[in-house]
């Protein structure tokens, strides 16, 4: 073993395993909108495009992106999980992940709402490296926004 | 004469005139002056390779600083009580201790915040000097539509973005010098780039994240030719090597007082001095004036035209303290203990499979710093491995895009020595770098 039980716990199996499959990666057509976020510390980036079932589902994400391990299976797992998901739901799983990045280590995360996400829970530990694991979210946040936007009034008013 | 509260350094080492390096027990000896280094990061001894971002302090700056706090405190150049006077010769004789560090005078020597401001602070002056303001005696920095400022692709973003900026104001155009693939600047380039409409050049002296050494002279040289300006950022030469300003003929270079041992806060501007003496300001305001009407004021000379507002007493006091430690170890001996842990640095880390460092081989002129890349695992992962084991290194861009884009990278791991540096922590972080592609399941 070359690396301390701390270090094992941040780059858990399934993250190492989600870097190099890399989910959702590459960039399709057809998107409602997009996003891309970098993370000027360290010249990460990533570019995410939200593709709608309809006004109220996310059918699913593609998405496009250079980072180190722990953005880049952030962007995987997020890929996983937003698969057919009703709008609120993806909401939510947003907010409670964000939570889950903010909370030092004192949360392990709800597995049935962020499957795969959970393994990210050692990164809270970090901070550092918290904006490593945020940034496909936000950049999903963003792509979300900017879909209402070209969704129009009467769709935003209709939510 | 205020009585002198700063207690001199002590003298770490012993000085022997033949010998040109640091050795071993040198270099465990004044580690003790640096208490930090006992630290643990992650339960493992504190391996400090982080030193190009920012150095760790000796005792003898720290208690500098404090001395001035706990005794002298007062407001320099305003006032005229006893301790105003005492404060602001103490203030003086740092800056001259400082002056005297990088070969140049006294009335040289602008205090800055750091390199950033000072860099700011020259492209600010000639921008004003653009608008017409100084006058006739700051005619000669004019510039606009048709001038030409030239930089290079390794620059740290301090010394590119102000140029940038500089350009986007008056109408002039930004030039930049490429890098071969081993770093080092084409200089055939650099020789058809400057040219008659060259008005200014910046470039580095020590790349930051290449670790080596341009060749002063020669743009000096070429500059000369065309009557341009050269612009030295010196941040990472002036705490690593003996720098004699005057003999490099540059017209302006910027230091860092937190890369040399000194405190955050506190930097330095070089002018040859008939340039500061025509340059216009660039913060204005108190202390920096003759003559006030409400509706113009005349300036004082440099430096003090450059200095407005309160100043950074203690933290001068403590970079003086700083450049008194750094000559009393001698700047040659650390120099040479800094080459040869650069070099076996680079030997080590090349020779680990699939991992490829920047800048020139083995050999060549470097100071003790090597960025490389991991094949298959990004910066970020390799220095959090790093740190698991207690070895601080950078990650990033190290503040220098156009370099990483050159190379078609993003971001590379960066390990930087100091004087305080051993061969042991080299050692272990090469051990380190070449146990990461197993864990990350890389090879
Ligand atoms: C080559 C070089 N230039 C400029 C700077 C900027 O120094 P500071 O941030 O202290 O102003 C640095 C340090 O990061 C540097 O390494």
């Amino acid at each position: 073993m070359t690396g301390s039980a701390a270090l094992q716990g941040l780059y858990q199996q399934v993250i190492l395993d989600h870097a190099k499959e890399k989910h959702g990666f590459g960039l399709r057509d057809g998107a409602a909108a997009s996003s891309h976020q970098l993370n000027p510390t360290c010249g990460d980036e990533v570019t995410l495009r939200v593709h709608l079932g309809d006004a109220d589902t996310v059918a699913s994400i593609s998405w496009e992106g250079q980072g180190c391990s722990i953005s880049t299976a952030s962007a995987s797992i997020l890929s996983d999980l937003v698969d057919d998901l009703p709008r609120p739901d993806v909401r939510l799983r947003i907010e409670a992940f964000r939570e889950l990045m903010q909370s030092k280590g004192t949360i392990d995360g709800d597995e049935e709402l962020l499957e795969d996400a959970v393994a990210l829970s050692g990164v809270s530990r970090y901070v550092t490296r918290i904006k490593c694991a945020m940034l496909p979210w936000v950049a999903l946040e963003h792509a979300l926004l900017e879909a209402d936007g070209a969704l129009g009034a009467e769709a935003g008013a209709a939510r | 004469m205020p009585t002198p509260t700063t207690v001199m350094p002590p003298v770490p080492v012993r000085t022997d005139a033949t010998v040109t390096t640091l050795t071993s027990a040198d270099v465990e000896r004044l580690r003790a002056d640096f208490p930090i280094l006992e630290r643990t990061v992650n339960g493992s001894p504190l391996v400090y390779l982080d030193s190009g971002a920012t150095s760790q302090k000796p005792l003898a700056v720290l208690d500098a600083e404090r001395a001035f706090a706990l005794h002298e405190t007062a407001a320099v150049h305003r006032g005229a009580h006893t301790m105003a006077g005492e404060a602001t010769e103490t203030f003086e004789a740092a800056r001259a201790q400082v002056a005297g560090f990088v070969g140049v005078d006294a009335d040289e020597l602008v205090w800055t915040s750091n390199a950033t401001e000072g860099l700011n602070l020259i492209a600010y002056g000639i921008s004003n000097a653009s608008l017409g303001r100084g006058g006739d005696s700051s005619a000669r920095f004019r510039i606009g539509a048709g001038d030409e400022i030239v930089v290079t692709e390794m620059e740290h973003h301090s010394n590119l973005v102000p140029w940038q900026e500089l350009a986007f104001r008056t109408g002039a155009t930004l030039r930049v010098i490429g890098l071969q693939d081993d770093g080092h600047l084409k200089l055939d380039e650099a020789a058809e780039i400057i040219g008659a409409r060259t008005r200014l050049i910046a470039v580095t002296h020590v790349s930051n994240v290449l670790g080596l050494v341009n060749p002063v002279e020669d743009l000096v040289a070429m500059a000369r030719r065309v009557g341009a300006l050269v612009v030295l950022d010196a941040c990472q030469s002036a705490p690593h090597m003996a720098l004699d300003l005057r003999a490099l003929d540059v017209d302006f270079a910027v230091l860092s007082g937190h890369k040399m041992l000194g405190p955050t806060g506190i930097g330095a501007l070089y002018g040859r001095r008939e340039l500061l003496d025509a340059l216009p300001p660039f913060l204005t305001g108190g202390s920096m004036i003759t003559t006030v009407q409400l509706d113009h004021s005349e300036f004082l000379p440099a430096p003090a035209r450059f200095e407005a507002g309160t100043q950074r007493v203690s933290q001068a006091v403590a970079l003086a303290e700083a450049t008194r430690y750094l000559s009393a170890v001698g700047m040659d001996r650390i120099a040479g203990w800094e080459f040869a842990l650069g070099q076996r640095l680079l030997e080590g880390i090349a020779a680990l499979p699939g991992i490829r460092v920047l800048g020139p081989g083995l050999g060549e002129e470097r100071v003790g710093l090597a960025s490389f890349v991991v094949e298959g695992v990004h910066a970020h992962d390799v220095g959090q491995f790093l740190d698991d084991r207690g070895i601080e290194v950078r990650v990033g861009h190290h503040c220098a895009q156009p370099l990483h884009r050159r190379f078609g990278i993003t971001a590379t791991t960066r390990a930087s020595a100091y004087l305080y540096t051993t061969e042991d922590e080299v050692d272990a972080a090469i051990a380190a770098i070449g146990d990461v592609r197993a864990f990350f399941g890389a090879v």
